[in-house]
């Protein structure tokens, strides 16, 4: 009873858009697919949703061979980054539209709407005109429409991407309610984003995907703990991970002119050279550390991201303060040392901080 | 020098205005005149110059035999051919362009921008070159010289119009709106009337205006594919004879013909000052 894609691929042009992607989602799941722009999320999405037919592989749902069921037929439904409503209907009018095309009796699209409004907080605004609508508004129209559908299969593309700051934050909370509250356990629920605190926080299934591949499946703490290659590590963190090119011998790990002594999990590692990965925020000030050159210092809320320099190395460091730097200033700073990766030079993860591979 | 900037300014828009308007004005106090005003002094101003009379528009409206010249005839043949012909126009257009926005053709080295340009090409050829053509098709299936023939002929002059508007239109609906429709339950041609028509309302009315804009200004055609069975309004108006009809009956009937122009281009104009034909949509 499970939503199954086998070895999807799909090449409209030159590059691979979906490179053999297989997926098994099980009903009452949220699954979230975590990759940068043009990486194949909404790609996946649309075949999902059949609005693309891939080249290779297939979908089956329910037992049934899903490339056959046209779009309009399929059950599903999806929420897009633009917010997308019907420009001519009103908000109560456009959360109906799906409804209304499967014919329901009145009264069930009635309860069905007012429910569905309320979940995203709307009540009240079902006479307005969808151009009144600021963008969180209508962008929650977008959402009470799929909900109130009561499709099998949601689908949300990025759905946040297109709102301010504030409004992400606020909504993004309360996509946690209404996941839990709006959706029943038939639903399969499949939310793509770029940010991977969103995946965090909704704490779902999650699959990377990079350039139409998937690059690793697992629950969002294993993504985040046992990232499996660099590429990984990169696009599940943000700021992302930074990558030191060094070496590993008995004690210490060494980059950049800097050696560190090595702790516990790192004992095991065979001595080479190594891309050891830190996150930004296990970096600190320290005046008994190590030199490195201001590049870069940018200011978001209260954090301050440090772009640094040391040879030939370039990291981003996370003050959790806000200070002013100035450029080309030194600073000095610490790392964690508990929470080094080592990466291969294949780029594959060797040994992480929290036991995976090699721990 | 501001002062100076400002004065000829306004002199230039007073000037152009007057220019423009002045025949305009001729015409309209021509009409209402009769033989005495016209060819006594130099007047304008009814009632106080001259004693307006009917007497010119009466004339348009009265058969041949009584001494008019019957304008009402080639007029409703003239609003037929126009709107019957626009509104296929419109309604083939808006299909073809709704395809050729949504869909890729793809046949040989054809796609869809060779495809809309080979509509459009249609207006680039000069009239004249179409016109043996168009003849020598109309009289081989029987329909020189009658209303229907003109009919065939307009839509191929005013679809290119159609087409070209319309592409530009829904190129700037996102897509998006369409695959709404389409996961929301619609087939795609619910999705087509349900959703992209009903957010095209504006392009389809610029579209429709312009139609009909071109086709009741079209001479050429209207002189060479008909003779004495059907006549169209320009053709009628351009072949009345001052020697004959009187000067303000002439001015009469060129201020009916451009009188439909005057309120399609004020309904155009309120669209388009709206800024934005996509104006459906964000």
């Amino acid at each position: 009873m499970n939503l199954i894609g086998d070895k999807i691929s799909y090449k409209p042009d030159e590059q691979f858009h979906l490179n053999d992607v297989s997926f098994n989602f099980k009903k009452g799941n949220l699954y979230t697919l975590l990759g940068r722009t043009l990486s194949g999320k909404t790609t996946l999405l649309k075949t999902i949703a059949g609005l693309l037919n891939p080249d290779q592989g297939s979908i089956s749902f329910e037992e049934k061979d899903f490339i056959k069921i046209p779009v309009w037929e399929r059950n599903v439904a999806m929420v897009y980054q633009q917010f997308i409503n019907y420009p001519h209907l009103n908000v109560y009018e456009n959360i109906t539209f799906p409804l209304e095309q499967r014919k329901l009796s009145p009264e069930q699209v009635k309860k069905d709407v007012d429910e569905a409004l309320k979940t995203v907080g709307l009540v009240g605004f079902e006479n307005r005109k969808i151009q009144e609508l600021s963008g969180g508004q209508q962008q929650r129209v977008a959402l009470a429409r799929s909900l109130a559908k009561k499709a099998k299969i949601l689908l949300l593309d990025e759905p946040l991407v297109n709102l301010d700051y504030k409004l992400r934050e606020q909504l993004r909370e309360e996509f946690k309610r209404i996941f839990s509250e709006g959706l029943s356990q038939d639903t399969i629920l499949i939310y793509s984003t770029t940010d991977p605190q969103e995946v965090m926080e909704l704490n779902g299934e999650v699959i990377v995907l990079d350039e139409g591949k998937v690059l690793q499946k697992g629950p969002a703490k294993e993504i985040f703990e046992n990232p499996s290659n660099l590429k990984v590590a990169e696009i599940s963190n943000d700021p992302p991970m930074n990558v030191l090119k060094g070496s590993k011998n008995s004690k210490n790990l060494n980059f950049e002119n800097i050696s560190l002594e090595i702790t516990n999990h790192f004992k095991n590692l065979e001595d080479k050279d190594y891309n050891f990965g830190i996150r930004a925020s296990e970096i600190k000030l320290d005046e008994n550390g190590e030199e490195f050159e201001i590049e870069l210092a940018e200011i978001s809320g209260s954090e301050t991201l440090l772009h640094l320099k040391r040879g030939n190395s370039k990291i981003i460091a996370l003050i959790e303060e806000v200070m002013n730097f100035k450029i080309h200033e030194k600073v000095k700073i610490n790392f964690n040392v508990n929470k080094f990766y080592a990466f291969g030079e294949d780029e594959k993860l060797v040994s992480s901080p929290y036991g995976g591979i090699n721990g | 020098m501001s002062k100076l900037y400002t004065f000829l300014k306004y002199f230039f828009i007073t000037f152009w205005t007057v220019f423009v308007v002045a025949p305009f004005l001729w015409a309209v106090s021509t009409s209402f005149k009769d033989f005495q005003s016209v060819n006594s002094k130099v007047t304008y101003i009814p009632w106080l110059d001259f004693e307006p009379t009917l007497e010119g528009w009466r004339v348009l409206i009265k058969s041949p035999a009584k001494g008019g010249v019957d304008i009402v005839e080639p007029y409703f043949n003239s609003i037929f051919v126009t709107c019957t012909a626009s509104l296929i126009s419109i309604v083939l257009g808006t299909l073809a362009a709704y395809a050729l926005s949504r869909f890729t053709f793809k046949a040989g080295f054809v796609r869809n921008n060779d495809i809309t340009f080979f509509f459009i090409s249609q207006r680039i050829m000069p009239p004249i070159v179409l016109s043996i053509p168009f003849f020598i098709f109309l009289s081989t299936i029987g329909l020189l010289d009658s209303l229907l023939g003109l009919v065939v002929v307009y839509i191929v002059l005013l679809m290119p119009i159609a087409v070209w508007i319309m592409v530009d239109f829904f190129n700037r609906v996102p897509k998006e709106l369409d695959e709404t429709a389409l996961i929301d339950g619609c087939n795609p041609y619910q999705a087509f009337y349900k959703v992209v028509l009903p957010n095209s309302i504006p392009g389809l009315i610029v579209a429709g205006m312009f139609c009909i804009i071109f086709g009741w200004i079209d001479f050429f055609f209207a002189f060479i594919l008909t003779f004495t069975e059907v006549q169209l309004l320009p053709v009628k108006v351009v072949a009345l004879n001052s020697s004959i009809t009187p000067w303000w009956s002439l001015s009469a009937s060129a201020l009916i013909s451009v009188a439909p122009l005057i309120i399609v281009a004020f309904i155009v104009e309120r669209y388009l000052s709206k800024g934005n034909l996509s104006g459906a949509l964000k």
